[in-house]
């Protein structure tokens, strides 16, 4: 099976203190892997490496067969438009409506698409986080969920064949979290894309994980395992995620 | 003595550091000024702004600026029986420098601080972030937008300010004699010439380019953090003041060359 993402022996620190120390892992194509971990271990700055948000100190990242590490500029732009992100808050433009958020990402990257096919686009990818009424609202009119899945719709119009989510559910009441859960999954399935969900949220980790959870701990992966491996495991660590 | 001499070089290590970083922040974003997409949109709405932000303060200060200098300065010339040449001493002041620094002073204080804030809670909410990883170029929407209209905007509010400092000097002579608009003007227009008026320009046009890209750098390279946002902002008027008084310095060297006053 192909990979989409490699790391190998990956390694941050800022300044004095080691964040990532030596980690490891690969996506498959088509997967959803959740990463588990307390807060302060590294694991927005995992996500945020493989994007160049912070760059790493040592190790290899491929994304899609490429080097990331490697890339420049306008080779960056283009690998990062294949690579979704969604913010822990939605990171929504304040000073733009949904429309004008949604619309942002098309018209700065593809400039040949028309007025007709960009509404479209954007009629698309509201209907498929159920938001087709907030067209018009400003980021401000939004609840946190809402704000989450525009977020989401933001990333879903580039048709990105990776999804990297941190914590999508944090901060959110229980439904609106299993919701946002099932439309992580919902997305997979339609869009065939490839995912890596940083979560707090238990419950999220085993909707959306098709494949293994990942346990992060002091810059390292402890352990991985399906979910019902992981939550029957006699290790007081593991275990005490799981309560 | 030691940790004095330590702390001192350390300070001086930050100094030069972010000075450097200025430096090719200010090439990157001259670059994007360059390369493209041309946001005519983001731009037309940034100058909109700064305009309606600054206008009214500009007009009051830039009226009691050449209403006062005009008050203060008239004694003097009446005791050498000079006062004809009050409106001339007058353009000359305001069009060489009171007009560009006190313009550009309030723009530091208004627009700087204002880019440093906005840009500030954007990339403590991600919102930068979020433009970089979806290959938007925020370097090219959101910062060269705004310094390419702080650049064209400030000279012209500081022409504005000229106008309105002019104003005031004519109220202020009018108070002890009356004087004809047409005779101030052509008293006023009498003694400036184009090496008054040229550098002034210049200089204003860098004044701009540094207000913006001060406040944007600021907000850009703000720390995780609500009270960095404050502090952004506030380090954006310091910075930026501080750049219009050395360029100002720069400024009037470069011109005692050329024209030689
Ligand atoms: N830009 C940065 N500069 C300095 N230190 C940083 C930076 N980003 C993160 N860190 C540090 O790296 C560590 C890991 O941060 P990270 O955000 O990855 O944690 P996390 O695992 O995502 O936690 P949480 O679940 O709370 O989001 C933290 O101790 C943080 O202080
Ligand atoms: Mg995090």
């Amino acid at each position: 099976m192909e990979n989409v993402i490699e790391i190998k022996n990956l390694k941050k620190a800022f300044g004095e203190k080691d964040v990532l120390k030596d980690v490891s892992m690969v996506l498959p194509r088509g997967k959803n892997i959740a990463i588990l971990g307390e807060s302060g271990t590294g694991k927005s700055v995992l996500a945020k490496c493989i994007v160049r948000l912070i760059e790493a100190d040592s190790g290899e990242i491929c994304v899609l067969g490429k080097d990331i590490l490697g890339v420049e500029n306008e080779e960056l732009d283009e690998m990062r438009k294949k690579v979704g992100y969604l913010f822990q808050g939605g990171a929504l433009y304040d000073s733009m409506t949904v429309k004008e958020n949604l619309e942002f990402p098309i018209r700065r990257t593809q400039e040949s698409k028309n007025k007709k096919e960009v509404a479209e686009m954007v009629e698309e990818a509201l209907e498929s986080v159920g938001l087709k009424d907030a067209i018009n609202k400003m980021p401000a009119e939004l609840s946190g969920g809402m704000k989450k899945r525009i977020g989401l719709a933001r990333t879903l119009i580039l048709k990105p064949e990776i999804i990297l989510y941190d914590e999508p559910t944090t901060g959110l009441d229980p439904v609106t979290s299993g919701e946002i859960s099932e439309l992580i999954l919902r997305v997979q399935e339609k869009y065939n894309t490839s995912s890596i969900i940083i979560t707090h949220d238990i419950k999220c980790a085993r909707i959306t994980s098709s494949e293994k959870l990942k346990l992060m701990m002091g810059g390292k992966f402890y352990v991985e395992g399906t979910f019902k491996e992981l939550s029957e495991s006699d290790d007081k660590k593991v275990s005490s995620y799981f309560t | 003595m030691n940790m004095m001499l330590s702390k001192i070089t350390g300070s001086l290590n930050t100094f030069f550091i972010e000075v450097g970083n200025i430096l090719l922040f200010t090439v990157n974003v001259v670059k994007q000024l360059f390369s493209g997409p041309f946001e005519h949109k983001e731009l037309i709405k940034q100058g909109y702004q700064i305009g309606n932000k600054t206008l009214p303060l500009i007009a009051i200060t830039g009226f009691i600026m050449g209403l006062v200098l005009s008050l203060q300065s008239r004694p003097v010339l009446v005791d050498f029986g000079a006062q004809s040449l009050l409106p001339g001493m007058i353009a000359v002041s305001i069009i060489r420098e009171i007009g560009p620094v006190i313009t550009a002073l309030l723009c530091a204080g208004k627009i700087s601080s204002g880019i440093g804030a906005e840009l500030g809670a954007m990339k403590v909410t991600e919102q930068l972030d979020a433009m970089e990883v979806s290959g938007t170029k925020p370097l090219n929407f959101v910062v060269a937008s705004r310094v390419l209209a702080t650049t064209l905007l400030v000279p012209i509010l500081v022409f504005f300010a000229d106008a309105v400092g002019l104003l005031g000097s004519f109220v202020a002579v009018n108070m002890h004699e009356s004087m004809s608009v047409r005779l101030f003007m052509s008293q006023a227009f009498n003694s400036l010439s184009f090496s008054d008026v040229i550098p002034a320009t210049i200089k204003s046009v860098f004044f701009g380019f540094f207000i913006g890209l001060i406040g944007a750098y600021k907000g850009y390279h703000t720390d995780k953090g609500t009270e960095s946002v404050g502090i952004s902002a506030n380090s954006a008027v310091v910075t930026a003041s501080l750049v219009i008084f050395i360029i100002d310095l720069i400024a009037v060297q470069v011109s005692d060359i050329i024209y030689g006053f």
